[in-house]
Formats: C-alpha cells, sequence, structure tokens
C-alpha cells in the first residue's frame, strides 16, 4: 500500500470509529484492534499490545493509541491523520451538543440517557481491557501480571507507569530464569 | 479567587496552558487532574457546571476530557477557543509519545526489549480492566446499569461480536430499556 493509501485508509478506519467511541478510545480498543490486525493485516497481535503499552505509558488523553498506530504506519503524517481522524467526528459533535448544554442538561431525557450508556461505556471498557490481555497474553504469567495491575489500578490512586514498569522488569526477570512469560 | 462564571472573560492562553497542564499531568487518564485544573485551580466552571459538561461528554462518544474542552473552549472563545483547548490538550502527550515511539522503533526487535514489552503490554491491558472496574464502583449502578454493562462484556470479550455491531444494538436498547424502567416508578 502506497503511503498515501495508507493516510487515506487510516483517516477512514478511524473516523468510523470515532463515532461510536462512547467512553472515549479505551472502549473501542477491540474495534482498532481488529481493524489494523484482523482487517487490514498491518501488523500482529503482539506488535498492536506493545504499541498498546507505549501508548499508555505517556500521559493524555486514551486517543493515543491511535496516533501510534498511525506513527507506526507512516511516521508524524500518519500520526496526525490517525489523531485527526479519532478527534475531529467526536469534536463536532459534542461542539454542535455543547451548544445545546444548558438547555438539555437537566431534562429527565439527558438523565435516562446518562443511566443507560455510562454502564454501557463501562463495560466496553472492562471488555477493552480483557481484548488486550488476550491479544497481549504469552503465557500464565501475563495474565497475572493483567490482574496484579488491574488490581493496582482498582486499589491505589499511584500513577500506573510504576505498574508497567513493574511488570516489564517481573518478565524480564522471569524470562531469564526461563518461565515463559 | 475569581468568582467562577460562565461569562468571565478567559483569555485564549489561559485555556491554553490550563488544558496544556492537564494534557502533560493527567498519567493514567486525565479526569482526576482535569477536574482540579478546571473547578479549582483556574475557577473556570463552578462543581456543578463542571458535573454537567462532564455528564455530557460521558454519554458523547469520543473522550470526557477531549469533549469537555471543546465545550468550555466554545463556552469562553467560541470556535477558536474549542480548537485552541483540544490542541492544547494533545500537544504535550503527542510530543512525548513521539519520543516513546522513536525509543521503541530504536529498540524493538532486541529479545530483551520484547520481553519487557511483552511484560508492560500484559499490564497496559490490565490498567484498562482496572479503570473500567474502578468506575463501575464509583458509578454503583443499579441493576439494569450492572445487566447493560455485563452484556457489553459478554458481547465483546466473551463472543467476540464486532464492537461496532454491539454498539449500535445495545446503545438503543440500554435506552429504551432505561426509559421503560422509569416510566414504571
Amino acid at each position: 500500500m502506497s503511503d498515501d493509501g495508507i493516510l487515506w485508509q487510516l483517516a477512514r478506519s478511524f473516523s468510523a470509529i470515532s463515532l461510536i467511541a462512547i467512553g472515549g478510545a479505551n472502549a473501542v480498543v477491540p474495534a482498532i484492534r481488529h481493524e489494523v490486525v484482523d482487517v487490514l493485516r498491518w501488523m500482529d497481535d503482539s506488535t498492536f499490545a506493545h504499541l498498546f503499552a507505549v501508548a499508555q505509558a505517556a500521559p493524555g488523553p486514551n486517543v493515543l493509541i491511535v496516533s501510534i498506530v498511525g506513527w507506526h504506519m507512516a511516521g508524524l503524517a500518519g500520526l496526525l491523520v490517525a489523531t485527526l481522524a479519532m478527534l475531529l467526528p467526536a469534536c463536532l459533535l459534542a461542539f454542535a451538543i455543547g451548544r445545546l448544554t444548558q438547555r438539555v442538561s437537566g431534562s429527565r431525557g439527558f438523565r435516562i440517557a446518562q443511566d443507560a450508556l455510562v454502564p454501557l461505556a463501562v463495560g466496553l471498557i472492562v471488555a477493552s481491557g480483557l481484548d488486550m490481555t488476550k491479544a497481549a497474553a504469552t503465557g500464565p504469567f501475563s495474565l497475572v501480571l493483567a490482574g496484579l495491575t488491574a488490581l493496582f489500578v482498582l486499589r491505589t490512586q499511584a500513577n500506573p507507569i510504576w505498574a508497567l514498569t513493574a511488570s516489564a522488569a517481573a518478565a524480564l526477570a522471569a524470562h531469564q530464569l526461563g518461565w515463559t512469560a | 479567587m475569581n468568582a467562577p462564571s460562565s461569562t468571565r472573560a478567559v483569555p485564549l492562553p489561559e485555556l491554553f496552558w490550563g488544558f496544556f497542564q492537564i494534557g502533560i499531568f493527567g498519567f493514567g487518564g486525565v479526569g482526576p487532574i482535569a477536574r482540579h485544573i478546571i473547578v479549582e485551580q483556574r475557577n473556570w466552571l463552578t462543581e456543578r457546571e463542571y458535573a454537567t459538561v462532564l455528564g455530557m461528554g460521558k454519554i458523547l462518544p469520543g473522550a470526557n476530557t477531549i469533549n469537555a474542552g471543546v465545550m468550555i473552549g466554545d463556552r469562553f472563545r467560541g470556535r477558536l477557543g474549542a480548537v485552541v483547548c483540544v490542541a492544547a490538550l494533545m500537544a504535550a502527550p503527542l510530543a512525548i509519545l513521539v519520543m516513546l515511539a522513536l525509543l521503541y522503533d530504536r529498540y524493538s526487535g532486541n529479545p530483551a526489549v520484547d520481553v519487557a514489552m511483552g511484560g508492560a503490554a500484559a499490564a497496559a491491558a490490565g490498567t484498562v480492566i482496572g479503570a473500567g472496574l474502578k468506575m463501575a464502583c464509583n458509578l454503583r449502578p443499579g441493576l439494569l446499569g450492572w445487566l447493560i454493562g455485563a452484556l457489553a462484556v459478554i458481547a465483546v470479550a466473551v463472543l467476540g461480536l464486532s464492537l461496532i455491531q454491539v454498539v449500535l444494538v445495545l446503545a438503543p436498547l440500554a435506552v429504551v430499556a432505561t426509559a421503560w424502567k422509569e416510566r414504571r416508578r
């Protein structure tokens, strides 16, 4: 695929996913992974999982996962196109709805939408985490690392970068000991 | 401190720096730092106004804080304000991401690095599960809420259904079920 072809594809794939991302990018990781690994065959699960780890290590909104996929495929231009494709449709919608905020925010319809869609978003985020655990798993030890990190995030307010670093070190140590991580 | 008011004039540079800080300090989710800067430090919105903006952001597609940036920027400075807030929010994270990506590109392929990245990848997946569970605990949804969330988990993570289809089916279904439950009350 030519570079222009890749940029075009990044724009198309991610602008479509943008509008279903209720709960943010972390709610749609399975759709992103499916698109770039299964449909476009741009990379395998383990490369995607590595890129996901890099994106999680950076501060800021979770949309960075599409930024790094763009970077991986087409450098800086890819990063910009992928990021804009993921941001623009949702931002335009937020802009339009934001201008109605004052009028609808207290309404019954708004409360119902919230009661219905927020649990859906939370479910999608948990599902994303499970899907990524499968994609990242190289053996039982990875499942332990994923589970311990989930507990760490659930029970503490600490920066999750520590769990990422500790897990990287633990995987390395386990490998040196001859276990398959 | 200024009295929080949606009519207060907030200059563009102030919006830029506020959202720049939210981006750069927002490790592992920008939620808490965003509230601190928007409500406490900069006094752009009252707690109540922020809850409304955030509530809107939560049911719209896209990241909460990015949606909040669009709405807050527009409120104070119109279209340009919205663009400035989102650009400011993304600037530092994208720059840091490029640095990390350059490191990854340089060292991936080294067996030890790949093993370590495998461990970090498992942990990255774990952070998403943990963040989701934390949201579920803070939300304290009713029985119907738990059911909606559980259906999403089963459809996507267990059955492996297409996420787009799951959202397009479950979102309207969840709204109708919630409205029906409200009406019976």
